[in-house]
């Protein structure tokens, strides 16, 4: 998982023009680092691109917003990259 | 086209759902109020509406994979390229391909021909969400039609 949180945030310091140094796997996406929606739209099509997934955004999102999961499960880089791994698991296995 | 009616394609010349592809033909008018100011004395099509054209025919290409059942939004222009001066008159293919279908976005690649040579292109992203409202929607597919999709188009 560690690579994969290093691959996350290798893309948002790019994405974003952020120093890598300043985002660590406890980081939150949003409240942390302050990435807005379009910036994130750009971070997920490259995650998607690089790991070769489609990251159910929407439905992540659909669960924060009826109370049924905290934004810090999906946006906090080490429980993002945890997901990640699940799906790129899920797809190598199908 | 019609550029006071923001219409910037004319009719579907060819589609693909998968792999995604789209090519549709536009006709620049001849008069225009944008080209008697777009420039006085040398008349081009405007390059915020070479975008547009990209945008619209990318965003067909979207609402035909999703048979028209939620709407792109343009939310970035990458690489936009204007290769050349478009004049009053001319006839474009204006092609699109679907690069990714993300969770509510999709990421598509735009360009403008002109008698086969490249005008224009541009990677173009797009929001894609539940139409906002009905008459949206019912306007959507109706302009589909109007330049030969059938909103719940199959290959």
């Amino acid at each position: 998982m560690a690579e994969t949180v290093d691959a996350i945030a290798e893309i948002i310091a790019s994405t974003c023009n952020m120093d890598r140094a300043t985002i660590s796997a406890e980081s939150h996406i949003i409240d942390d680092l302050g990435v807005d929606s379009l910036d994130f739209l750009d971070i997920a099509f490259a995650i998607d691109k690089r790991f070769g997934i489609k990251m159910p955004v929407e439905s992540w999102m659909e669960d924060v917003n009826a109370g049924r999961a905290s934004s810090d499960d999906f946006f906090i880089l080490h429980n993002l990259a945890a997901r990640i791994d699940a799906l790129v698991a899920a797809k190598t296995a199908a | 086209m019609e550029f006071e009616a923001f219409r910037l394609v004319d009719q579907l010349e060819q589609l693909t759902l998968d792999p995604g592809r789209i090519a549709m033909r536009g006709t620049v008018p001849e008069r225009s109020t944008i080209l008697d100011a777009h420039f006085p004395g040398h008349p081009i099509m405007p390059g915020v509406l070479m975008i547009e054209a990209m945008a619209q025919t990318s965003g067909y290409l979207l609402l035909a994979i999703n048979r028209a059942r939620r709407m792109p939004f343009l939310a970035e222009v990458k690489e936009a390229k204007l290769r050349a001066f478009i004049p009053p008159g001319a006839v474009l293919s204006i092609e699109a391909d679907l690069e990714h279908e993300g969770s509510g976005y999709a990421v598509t690649h735009g360009r403008i021909l002109r008698d086969g040579k490249r005008v224009a292109e541009a990677e173009l992203r797009f929001r894609t969400v539940p139409f906002p409202s009905p008459e949206l929607q019912a306007r959507t597919r109706a302009a589909m039609l109007g330049v030969g999709i059938p909103p719940g188009a199959s290959e």
